[in-house]
């Protein structure tokens, strides 16, 4: 067990990625840090802390970075959230934490929340003082958890605490789901996410890497483990079903994201089309900018004020020379073996919420790769056990709701007792900090289901 | 208002000042290169850095006290008197005087508890040009222990028979500076006023310990892994100074012309000092922080502030809050306030609600949304009921509504309240607010009359207890 290699090291950079994928958001020096949170003022059930789904006690963890208790900062973020490093990259603080920041309504900066929580995970990692937490006495109780995404390490996290066994499943070779494999680099670059990881190993998680688990090995699992947790995101990206998309040059921003952060892909052809208008398509077409795509667009079949995408990652986008073109609706794809170009047709907005293309607009726009960001499907039919040897488990009747299990908000129960759930599978798709806080719950509400209440180690 | 622009010339203890900014004795003047750039700088006059018996100096001998990235906010020295040959300071005081007559040079003196060699400094300190005599009564680390500065200010009769000892020969001006290091200040002040000082100048440093490294727990400055007490001062030490200034002026068997010290660095603070009856103010912290330069703020503002209060001369203002400070027993019993705060400003960082409660009186709650006020709820409770709430990242597509949320208004629910009639004054909240006159302390007594605790007692109302109350401030 100890003689495996940490994940961090399981991956080499590419200098590539490394040179065009720099910080968006630079790391405070000490001189920097410390008169920006000598500038919290402190808040009494303070609103960034309200607003942090993982409930951050973010007016402590800023004033010990104040007194130098760097140590003690670390251990206040990581207490309610144990990817608290890989969330101060990634969270968009600009409506979350920072958001909440009272400073708004003093006409002042608001406190720069996220790069201070950065300050502290960094200054722990650096220091090489191991995870500032210990297993629970081991209980004998067992619980396996599909997905290695940060739901599940969450969960795992709050179980080994209480001194609950925590098998981990995923069909990739490294842990972390999203937070490896599909954050954009600039944010959280895929060492990083790892080496966060590696600490939470310290409490004794069992990884089981490679590992599809189907209907079968669920119910096996089911038989074998005291409860399950379900963090298996969500599937496939959609497809967009016109002519034409088996082409070579179609692809997806999942897999355009990984492929570069794993160091698989290292450039782009001139002409990049991203489809979808969400969080991710943004990812995927600044990217593509930054891999040496001369011309990037992204299109979207309704306006923009009906983007999933945040303002500020819109902004971004337009600041990296991402074109948009609105109310377009692929038709057909073209292309003799490779991708050419998109058939677009322009469409309008009716009153009911359905679209209706315009009479003659059609026209093509010319692309050498077409990279759909057009939303996920979930793992319905997975559960459903339909596909399974006619076993008796209890996942086949987990109630669902358009494809996304349903669960109780406080514990993560699913209707099925033995079986939780959090993260993207259960709210068909947020931020990390969603899924941590989604995992957290999770596996404190698994403890106290299996009787196990005693305190934190 | 004054018509013409206010002057800051004015008159202390008969020597004529051009502004009443001097250097205290300390490094900013430890030669006269240095007091004559100062003087280039706009400082009216300088007291040159203790002469005596040259002293051998360690290193470091300085430390600070920092707070919230500011830096220097208290400071430290265990530096001594000069350790220039005091023939060389003499010839540099002749020739500072001899470029810059109008400008005031003080000596400050410190020489062995002998009449002759006080008799001595004092001729020769005259002879070089000197404007005034500074006694260094006050210097509280290393001086101290062989028999001069703190050793002789604390003992009243030392303090005295020495300023006598002075008055025999001086032709000019005798100030005695004060150490803060004892327990009232008027018994040395009047002991100096005994033995016939002209003047008195108040404080100098406090001894302290500013702290320790914890890596190496050696305390701040570092010897060679040692320290020792050193004298304090800085922004840190005002209140103290400005505490023992009134103490000094409102007592007549000490009262004399006072050169107000400690904490110094504005106009502001000059001004306080003045209106507890300083006549000049020294600085030295400011000006080894910032440079000499800090002078010319200095006399713009207080000629600036003068002119708009319609003060022609220092004299105008000088003492003018003196009858401002009284008694505890003296004070209005019948005066009450209370706290309001104005919704429109409160940013919800309920940091007076918590204040309040743990620091205060608890008259400030959370519930402005509920129906009836409940008074019974803990800042442990509000907290606990937040933390229950499960919140999720907005996500405009998925969450209409949330999308609009603004942070340009405080929720009712974040901005506390303030139970007036359980309101004791205090004034705690107004004090944390972060925000300026978001909380304002509003008077309430429907002005009944002026009754103090004195007069209560006088009229029978109150059993007046031990009778007489020791008060360390009185």
């Amino acid at each position: 067990m100890n003689e495996r290699v940490p994940f961090p090291e399981q991956v080499v950079a590419t200098p590539e990625v490394v040179e065009r994928f720099g910080d968006l958001h630079p790391p405070f020096d000490r001189q920097a840090a410390v008169p920006e949170a000598n500038r919290c003022l402190y808040c009494f059930d303070a609103p960034c802390t309200t607003a942090c789904p993982t409930h951050i006690d973010v007016p402590s963890f800023i004033k010990k970075i104040a007194s130098g208790n760097l140590s003690g900062s670390a251990r206040t973020i990581l207490d309610a959230n144990i990817l608290g490093a890989s969330c101060s990259r990634a969270c968009p603080v600009e409506v979350l934490c920072e958001g909440a920041c009272v400073m708004h309504r003093y006409n002042k900066q608001p406190i720069q929340i996220a790069r201070l929580q950065r300050f502290a995970m960094d200054a722990l990692h650096e220091s090489g003082a191991p995870l500032p937490f210990e297993p629970g006495p081991e209980t004998g109780l067992a619980v396996a958890l599909i997905g290695a995404g940060p739901a599940s390490l969450a969960c795992a996290a709050e179980l080994r605490r209480r001194g609950i066994r925590a098998d981990l499943y995923d069909a990739r070779p490294l842990p972390g789901g999203l937070n490896t494999y599909g954050v954009a680099e600039y944010k959280l670059p895929l060492v990083e996410s790892l080496r966060e990881i590696e600490m939470l190993s310290q409490l004794g998680v069992e990884f089981h890497f490679e590992t599809k688990v189907d209907a079968a090995g669920l119910a096996e699992l089911e038989r074998t483990h005291d409860a399950v947790f379900l963090g298996i995101g969500l599937g496939a990206i959609h497809q967009l079903g016109v002519a034409g998309e088996e082409l070579a040059g179609v692809t997806n921003a999942l897999d355009l994201i990984a492929g570069y952060k794993s160091g698989a892909l290292t450039t782009v052809p001139e002409r990049v089309v991203v489809v979808g208008a969400g969080n991710t398509a943004i990812d995927a077409a600044i990217a593509s900018v930054r891999l040496g795509a001369s011309e990037v667009h992204i299109l979207y079949r309704r306006g923009q004020e009906q983007m999933s995408a945040f303002t500020f990652e819109y902004q971004h986008a337009k600041d990296e020379g991402v074109k948009f073109l609105w109310h377009v609706q692929p038709t057909g794809i073209r292309g003799d073996g490779v991708v050419k170009g998109l058939e677009l047709t322009r469409v309008a907005g009716t009153e009911d919420g359905s679209i209706v293309p315009e009479k003659d607009s059609a026209f093509v726009l010319e692309a050498d790769l077409i990279v759909l960001s057009i939303g996920q499907a979930t793992h319905a039919n997975f559960l459903s056990g339909s596909s399974s040897s006619g076993s008796s488990s209890a996942f086949g009747k987990i109630q669902l709701e358009r494809g996304r299990i349903v669960i109780d908000r406080a514990t993560g129960q699913t209707s099925q007792p033995k079986f939780f759930a959090g993260g993207d599978c259960t709210n068909g798709g947020r931020e990390v900090v969603d899924a941590v806080a989604d995992g957290k719950r999770a596996g404190i509400g698994i403890a106290g289901w299996l009787g196990v209440q005693h305190g934190k180690g | 208002m004054a018509k013409d622009r206010p002057t800051l010339a004015s008159t202390f203890c008969g020597i004529e000042c051009m502004n009443p900014f001097w250097l205290a004795s300390a490094p900013p003047t430890n030669c006269g290169e240095q007091i004559m750039r100062a003087f280039d700088a706009g400082w009216g006059g300088a007291v040159w850095k203790t002469i005596g018996e040259p002293i051998t100096n360690v290193s470091s001998r300085y430390s600070s006290i920092d707070w919230e990235g500011r830096r220097m906010m208290g400071f430290n020295n265990i530096e001594l008197i000069s350790d220039r040959p005091i023939e060389v300071n003499l010839q540099e005081i002749a020739e500072v005087k001899r470029r810059y007559p109008k400008h005031v040079v003080i000596a400050s003196l410190m020489v062995e508890s002998k009449r002759e060699s006080w008799h001595e400094i004092v001729q020769r300190a005259e002879d070089a040009g000197a404007d005034g005599l500074e006694l260094n009564f006050g210097c509280p680390h290393g001086m101290s222990e062989r028999g001069m500065g703190s050793a002789v200010g604390q003992v009243p009769e030392y303090c005295e028979q020495i300023t006598g000892w002075v008055k025999e020969k001086a032709r000019t001006p005798v100030i005695v500076k004060l150490t803060p290091n004892i327990s009232d200040i008027r018994v040395a002040a009047r002991a100096a006023k005994q033995g016939g000082a002209d003047a008195l100048s108040a404080i100098n440093t406090i001894n302290s310990i500013t702290g320790i490294d914890l890596d190496t727990f050696q305390p701040n400055p570092n010897v060679d892994g040692k320290s020792s007490h050193g004298g304090y001062c800085g922004p840190a030490v005002k209140p103290i100074a400005l505490n023992m200034v009134q103490q000094i002026q409102a007592d007549a068997t000490s009262a004399l012309p006072l050169s107000g010290i400690g904490g110094i660095g504005s106009w502001r603070d000059a001004a306080e000092f003045i209106l507890l009856g300083c006549s000049t103010v020294q600085v030295c912290t400011a000006a080894m922080h910032y440079g000499y330069r800090i002078v010319e703020d200095m006399q713009d503002g207080l000629l600036n502030w003068m002119a708009e209060k319609g003060f022609a001369t220092i004299e105008d203002f000088r003492g003018l809050s003196l009858p401002n400070v009284h008694e505890w027993k003296q004070l209005n019993l019948n005066y009450q306030i209370v706290a309001r705060i104005h919704e429109d400003l409160c940013i919800g960082c309920q940091l007076c609600y918590t204040a309040c409660w743990d620091g205060a009186h608890q008259c400030i709650h959370l519930d402005r949304t509920s129906p009836a006020p409940d008074t019974t709820r803990t800042p442990k409770m509000v907290e606990a009921e937040s933390a229950r709430r499960i919140s999720t990242t907005p996500i405009p597509k998925l969450d209409s509504g949330t999308s609009g949320r603004t942070n340009a208004i405080t929720p009712l629910e974040r901005i506390p309240r303030v139970d007036e009639h359980h309101c004791v004054g205090c004034n705690l909240c107004s004090l944390v607010c972060p925000v300026e006159n978001c909380i304002t302390m509003e008077r309430i007594d429907k002005d009944l009359p002026f009754e103090s605790w004195e007069e209560r007692v006088a009229k029978g109302l109150v059993a007046t207890g031990t009778g007489e109350v020791m008060s360390t401030n009185t």
